[in-house]
């Protein structure tokens, strides 16, 4: 059947999933569900202790069984030890058809595929799977599927019961012996844990791995000890220097620079930059080059920012420093100046919930002004691939792409025209991971599209007159006309993936590569 | 004028991103002897398929005590080049033998006759000194430029970054092309981490009469363009001379003042020039 | 054309692609490998074909790794390869047989 994106979804994957084919951003909008709610076994023996010896006994107290599902967060990026870990023991007690639902799988985890590969694991969901494991999946060696979802829609799967979690495994910084847990103040500090908040109101068993028991209560508690059913300390959680990266920095690059500063042009010229608006960028060189300037403007026109939010870098927190944004909403911190900054008290934790949840009362992407986001592909829908490489093989992650380009009122995209000889605009994009929809103003080293069905934020940009504006078609062209127009990918007849929308419908389906 | 290697391919494809005015490809310096040939055939497609969008294109060929300026050449007019520029040029006579292939190439390959240009650069002593003889030598020799770092190093000293080794230089090579009725261009400004010495360069020679410089990092194309431009002070003004000397013209009166300044029919040119510049860049849409 | 010995052109840096011809008996053979094989495989195979039949090279070996070359960077090494694997000297017959 074919979606709202024009993408075919085939019957069979329709049946085995029990989804629906995605039929817009607003369809689920107001539609009412009831939240699930898992076993509870409650503690009142005040004699019971939660340590466990190591991971083994957490996994048998669980209960760990073949076919569980088992979650984890990635606050750790590529520094991550404790996926690994658990999986290693896991694999040596024999369990096998494992599903992991960690929040995000990459580099620091290419050690699975052996798993993978032997049955333990046999079902992925995850934001993304970069790495070894995207080209084990692309490459068939799945058994079951890989199901690829935004950060709010993982936490809608999870509210919804759709995923239903046996043991949550949270990797804390600091934890007490009952289970109060905090991303700082230990020895392999990640800042925040917003995307395991909902594991621990959702997951049957949680257990928390920690490499710094502090004395109780580890309080503020960023997950309470109320969630926690073990505590297993364990020597090291994560590599330090392969969390949070040296502070991220704005670009040199001329291209770069240019594309960073047809981004500010376009935030400057549209309606909603004014005092107090809402803004979200990401870790790239240009991006970060963009932030500077617009502050550069936001100071000559006395306009502060209202709040800024998401995976925060240094140059979001000297913002809030000089006092250029009244507040900072953190769901992920990249570099050590943004996890020591989660001490300030203007800088808020947020969770993944709180962020970008579709399912719940409103959340803090809906009020978004602006967000500025990278794609591997634009096509000339508006579409955006955010998770295949133009090679077939699955390489990126959703993250808050979708659920930030939905909420904000403007929505950029921000690429190289070409990748190297590939087309970062093109006609149909390997892969919808972000609907057309969504995405307002594309900003490339050629020139700006703005997508048609935005005529208000067109006619702004246009009296303007300071930016390169293009149809979205000519991008293509040009881009086409220098490199040639690419082969489309061969891809083999089985589904190894599924691309959800945020509402839990299939935006698209990922197939395996051809050799 | 934004200087390129024609043997990285990574970054000629679409130089005219950066809006330079003209780009040098280059087939001297940049390119190893035993690559000589191989950058003739990157050259060659280089030019024939790759869009400029308007962008000059100048070719520099190996200097003419070498074994390789001939076929270059053949290959930069085959390609369809605007212009070849020539190396270490000293005399007169080194043009007139650049210009005498050039012309046979384009008879050889079809390009209309005298659509090629030529410009000198002067790297020595000699060359500065005969730059009038040099100016003169051709009606498609369209200007010179100076190579400061071989120049001094013939003076047997170095680039200093206040200018004072280049002063001489400067001074004559702008007097001879003016007196030639060519353009002028200055050299390159190493320094890629001193933006601020660049600029204050660029901003001398501007005062000095030249008529562009040459760059070798994208980073320094806006601050030429920046200092070229006539500013919209300069273009008010230059529109005010222009409309006061036509109209006193007709009156008969032959100077008077134009805010506080005291001009005359001599201001004429120059006013024309300030517009003409302006409207090529793109900052001025009257029609005068 | 043909292909007297063994010649090598272009590098393996990004963007640019490292031919090197051999000389053989029997059809042409070409063996090329790219990292956008995927996208552009097609598109690559036919330009060296194209280049190689123009300069009438009918025998030898072309081996072509390419790192990500436009079209126009790809004539330019096939055709420097072959004029310094055929020993030619001379006036390069530029806008005949390259083009």
């Amino acid at each position: 059947m074919r979606n709202a994106v024009g993408r075919e979804i085939p019957d069979e994957i329709l049946k085995l999933t029990g989804k629906e084919p995605f039929q817009g951003n607003l369809y689920k909008n107001g539609v009412p569900f009831r939240r699930y709610a898992p076993i509870v076994r409650p503690v009142m023996d005040n004699r019971h202790s939660k340590l466990v010896r190591d991971i083994r006994e957490a996994l048998e107290k669980c209960g760990a069984h073949s076919g569980m599902t088992v979650s984890f967060h990635h606050h750790f990026r590529d520094g991550d030890l404790i996926v690994c870990m658990v999986m290693e023991e896991i694999r040596k007690m024999g369990l096998k058809n494992i599903t992991l639902a960690a929040t995000s799988l990459g580099k620091a985890h290419d050690a699975l595929v052996p798993m993978i590969e032997d049955g333990t694991i046999t079902r992925i969901e995850a934001s993304g799977v970069r790495g070894k494991i995207g080209e084990a999946i692309s490459a068939g060696k799945l058994k079951g599927l890989a199901i690829m979802r935004s950060h709010g829609g993982r936490v809608r799967s999870l509210v919804t019961g759709e995923t239903r979690v046996d043991i949550a495994f949270i990797g804390a910084p600091t934890s007490d012996d009952y289970g109060n847990l905090r991303g700082i103040g230990g020895k392999t500090d990640c800042g925040v844990l917003s995307y395991s908040y909902v594991d621990g109101d959702q997951a049957e068993h949680v257990v928390a791995i920690t490499d710094c028991l502090v004395p109780f209560p580890n309080f503020p508690a960023h997950i309470s000890m109320t969630k926690v059913d073990y505590v297993c300390v364990v020597d090291a959680i994560g590599i330090p220097e392969k969390i949070a990266t040296g502070a991220a920095k704005p670009t040199t690059d001329q291209r770069k620079l240019m594309m960073a500063e047809y981004c500010t042009q376009v935030v400057v010229n549209t309606p909603y930059f004014k005092d107090g608006f809402s803004y979200q960028t990401g870790v790239g060189g240009a991006s970060i080059a963009s932030t500077i300037s617009l502050t550069k403007i936001m100071k000559e026109r006395g306009i502060k920012m209202g709040f800024g939010v998401g995976g925060l870098t240094k140059p979001m927190c000297d913002l809030l420093d000089s006092g250029m944004v009244r507040l900072l909403l953190d769901t992920q911190d990249f570099d050590l100046d943004a996890v020591a900054s989660v001490r300030n008290p203007a800088h808020h934790r947020i969770t993944a919930s709180a962020y970008a949840n579709p399912f719940n009362k409103g959340a803090f992407v809906n009020r978004l002004d602006y967000v500025i986001l990278a794609a591997l592909e634009v096509d000339v829908h508006f579409n955006c691939n955010v998770v295949v490489g133009s090679d077939g093989v699955i390489t990126g992650a959703q993250g808050g792409h979708p659920d930030t380009a939905q909420g904000a009122k403007c929505t950029i995209v921000i690429t190289p025209l070409l990748q190297g000889r590939i087309p970062a605009v093109c006609s149909d994009v390997t892969t919808v991971t972000t609907p057309g929809e969504s995405i307002d103003v594309v900003v490339t080293d050629y020139g700006v599209a703005v997508n048609p069905n935005r005529h208000d934020l067109l006619d702004a940009l246009c009296a303007a007159g300071t930016i390169p504006l293009k149809t979205i078609e000519e991008l293509r062209d040009t881009a086409y006309a220098i490199a040639g127009e690419p082969q489309k990918v061969e891809f083999g007849d089985r589904v190894v993936g599924i691309i959800e929308a945020r509402d839990g419908t299939i935006m698209d389906v990922v197939y395996q590569v051809k050799d | 004028m934004m200087f390129l290697n024609c043997q990285k391919p990574g970054l000629i494809r679409d130089p005219y991103v950066y809006a330079p005015d003209s780009v040098l490809l280059d087939l001297e310096d940049a390119v190893a002897q035993r690559e000589k040939d191989a950058a003739r055939f990157s050259l060659f497609h280089a030019l024939r398929e790759i869009d400029y969008r308007g962008v000059e294109r100048v070719v520099r060929i190996n200097g003419l005590d070498t074994a390789y300026w001939e076929e270059d050449v053949r290959c930069a007019v085959a390609g369809g080049c605007d212009s070849i520029r020539i190396p270490k040029t000293e005399t007169a006579e080194d043009v007139r033998r650049v210009e005498q292939a050039v012309a046979e190439a384009e008879r050889e390959f079809g390009i209309e006759p005298g659509r090629t240009l030529i410009m000198a650069a002067l790297e020595s002593a000699r060359g500065v000194l005969n730059a009038l003889e040099i100016c003169s030598a051709s009606p498609r020799l369209f200007g010179i430029a100076l190579s400061g770092g071989d120049y001094t190093k013939d003076l047997q000293t170095g680039i200093s970054g206040t200018g004072v080794e280049l002063m001489g230089a400067r001074q004559h090579m702008i007097i001879a092309a003016r007196a030639a009725g060519v353009q002028c261009f200055d050299t390159v400004w190493t320094s890629l981490c001193d933006m601020e010495g660049f600029r204050r360069e660029t901003e001398m020679i501007h005062a000095m009469g030249f008529d562009g410089k040459s760059v070798i990092n994208p980073r320094q194309i806006p601050i030429v363009h920046e200092i070229f431009t006539p500013k919209a002070k300069e273009i008010d003004f230059a529109e005010k001379v222009v409309r006061e000397i036509d109209e006193k013209r007709a009156q008969g009166i032959g100077v008077f003042t134009v805010d506080g300044k005291m001009i005359d029919i001599a201001f004429y040119d120059g006013a024309k020039r300030v517009l003409a510049l302006a409207r090529a860049s793109g900052v001025y849409k009257g029609e005068l | 054309m043909e292909i007297r010995k063994a010649a090598v052109a272009g590098t393996l840096e990004s963007s640019d692609c490292m031919v090197t011809v051999e000389p053989g008996e029997g059809a042409l053979q070409l063996e090329l490998s790219s990292s956008v094989i995927r996208q552009y495989g097609v598109q690559i195979r036919r330009v060296i074909s194209e280049t190689l039949d123009r300069l009438e090279v009918r025998e030898g070996r072309v081996t072509v790794v390419d790192k990500g070359a436009l079209d126009c960077t790809i004539k330019a090494r096939v055709e420097c390869a072959v004029y310094r694997g055929s020993e030619t000297e001379g006036k390069v017959p530029w806008g005949g047989v390259i083009i």
